[in-house]
């Protein structure tokens, strides 16, 4: 009913950042790298999870758990996502669902290594 | 850990948020033209506007609600003298701005200090790809400004603002060529729909696109993908097919609304009438108050059953349609749009009846404007107040003699404003 | 309110989905959706 951009890239966006595959691989997220949110990027929680935006890109993004937004608040003071998700607690089974989102964040500039 | 199938974006969007993702603010109702197809019917500035501080107020109120951005609009609000003051104040206080303008005051040096702002974007209307279709609905010169405008911003260095376009039935034909504007000065194309609210009443019969035209618009946006904005205006298309780019629903006091010259709350900009009046900025609880205690937002973000649209197996992906567009053709709001993509809105529409649709009171139209708009359907009685404006029906604070009225050609957008005398 | 004219679905005009059968768990399962900051209709 709408069209999602896992695996596009917006008009005019920005390059994905390094340690995310090309556009059309949003399935791979390199865990074992340190990120941080795009410092342009405004985070509001709702009851939900988050609505994230991106004053350069102009994109907004939903994020459809909390856990979700914990885990990509933890990312700037963690050595890499995988450690982040774990201080935040998501179970190894879920690692790989947060890890497509996670992809998703990163093909679209919302997150950045740092 | 959830167990539970996360919901999806629309239904969380559908039953209102706590503040509004972004909205529309009109900053005045004052306007150097008078397009014929003026959704918030606009030519004179109202006694009532909101004060540079009440402005600041409501900024403040947005950056508090972490409101994303706003699109200022109006009238022309490049005409009030405060307008870069407010435009700076909310970008300092990280409220992003983009503005609606006819391109009047959009000089080499406001090109240049758009130019090197990562915080202010700006649309430039525009209804015609030639003079002649757009000097048509929008008045002698308008095309020229406009055009004036995009040559400064590309000159400047802006890359990527809006050229912002209402689809008519008169430039349905002129897609291509509002592209290649786009792309001559570096902007990106926004189409959006026509819908017959405010001056748009009385020329929406002669200026909407007819059934044949709207379905070649959507295959030329389906063909255009994400390049060409529409700022979601026609999700009543997809009916058609492939949904178009966007959240495909109604946003109206759930995710958006208009804030109007005078502080009042209305649901969206196309329906600036008291049935979609839901509160004033200036009211106790503010703007906040308004978003999150207003009755009529309550029952906007009430699931919707469809009413007699449920049973058409379109109405999953259209939601029925606009409701702006269904109330001001006076058709149910729980039944089909006007512009319905399978047809039941003709039906619906030689259903209606002899009644005159409702026509909104808020009216700021120079009188030249109202009587070049064009024949009105409803024949109906003009409300026309002669008199003083409100602030001098009664002696003055000071007891100093009362200023006569602001004259109608007054172009200062702050003229007669009194701080002792505004609000409530 | 009667609703004949309404019941009558044109045939010829299939109902919408789109999603392909295989999307419709994926879509679901995602939990990052994303939209353009212009895609919300209400504002102009």
């Amino acid at each position: 009913m709408r069209r999602l951009l896992s695996t596009g890239q917006p008009a005019g966006a920005a390059a994905p950042a390094d340690g995310a595959g090309g556009s059309d691989s949003a399935a791979f997220f390199d865990l074992d790298r340190a990120w941080r949110l795009h410092p342009r990027v405004s985070v509001r929680p709702e009851s939900f999870g988050a609505l994230l935006y991106h004053f350069g890109t102009r994109r907004l993004s939903f994020l459809k758990e909390p856990a979700l937004l914990a885990l990509v608040e933890a990312l700037p003071a963690h050595p890499s996502a995988r450690a982040a998700a774990a201080a935040v607690g998501v179970p190894d089974a879920r690692l790989g669902h947060y890890q497509q989102a996670l992809a998703t964040l990163a093909a679209s500039d919302m997150l950045v290594l740092g | 850990m959830t167990t539970t199938a996360p919901t999806r974006l629309v239904d969380h969007f559908s039953r209102g948020l706590a503040a509004p993702i972004c909205l529309t603010w009109e900053l005045t109702y004052a306007c150097n033209l008078a397009c014929r197809h003026c959704l918030s019917s606009s030519g004179r500035r109202d006694p009532r506007e909101l004060s540079t501080a009440e402005c600041r107020a409501v900024i403040d109120e947005l950056e508090r609600l972490q409101v994303f951005y706003v699109n200022i609009g109006g009238g022309e609000p490049t005409v009030r003298a405060d307008f870069w003051e407010l435009v700076d104040y909310a970008t300092a206080h990280h409220v992003g701005v983009k503005f609606s303008t006819n391109g009047v005051r959009i000089t080499p040096q406001v090109a240049a200090r758009l130019a090197a702002s990562d915080y202010v974007d700006v649309q430039i209307s525009l209804d015609g790809a030639t003079a002649e279709v757009n000097d048509a609905v929008r008045g002698a010169g308008s095309y020229a400004t406009a055009v004036r405008a995009m040559e400064n911003l590309a000159a400047a260095g802006m890359r990527g603002f809006k050229l912002s376009v209402v689809v008519t039935r008169h430039n349905v034909s002129q897609l291509d060529g509002f592209a290649a504007l786009a792309d001559r000065y570096g902007a990106q194309l926004r189409l959006t729909r026509l819908r017959p609210s405010g001056r748009g009443a009385d020329t929406w019969d002669e200026l909407h696109p007819t059934a044949a035209q709207q379905r070649e618009l959507y295959d030329w946006l389906v063909a255009a993908g994400e390049n060409v904005l529409t700022g979601d205006s026609f999700f009543h298309l997809s009916a058609y097919g492939q949904a178009l780019p966007g959240l495909n629903l109604c946003g109206a006091g759930r995710v958006v609304c208009l804030i109007d010259p005078v502080g009042d709350v209305y649901a969206c900009p196309f329906a600036i009438h008291d049935e979609f009046l839901a509160g004033n900025v200036r009211d106790t609880g503010g703007f906040t108050g308004v978003w999150r205690t207003s009755e009529l937002f309550a029952t906007l973000r009430e699931p919707q059953s469809g009413g007699a649209c449920a049973s058409c197996g379109h109405y999953d992906s259209c939601r029925g349609g606009c409701m702006a567009a269904k109330f001001f053709t006076g058709l149910p709001l729980d039944g089909p749009d006007p512009e319905c993509a399978v047809g039941h809105g003709v039906d619906a529409l030689l259903a209606r009846g002899e009644a005159a649709p409702p026509r909104s009171s808020v009216d700021h139209s120079r009188p030249a404007a109202r009587a070049a708009a064009g024949t009105r359907r409803s024949g109906g009685p003009v409300p026309v107040t002669i008199g003083r404006a409100p602030h001098l029906a009664g002696a003055t604070a000071a007891g100093s003699h009362p200023r006569p009225p602001v004259s109608a050609c007054e172009e200062n957008p702050l003229a007669g404003f009194d701080p002792a005398t505004t609000g409530r | 309110m009667e609703q004949s004219v309404l019941e009558q679905v044109d045939p010829t005009v299939p109902a919408v989905d789109t999603t392909t059968a295989g999307d419709a768990g994926l879509v679901d399962d995602l939990l990052v959706e994303e939209v353009s900051i212009d895609g919300m209709c209400g504002v102009y």
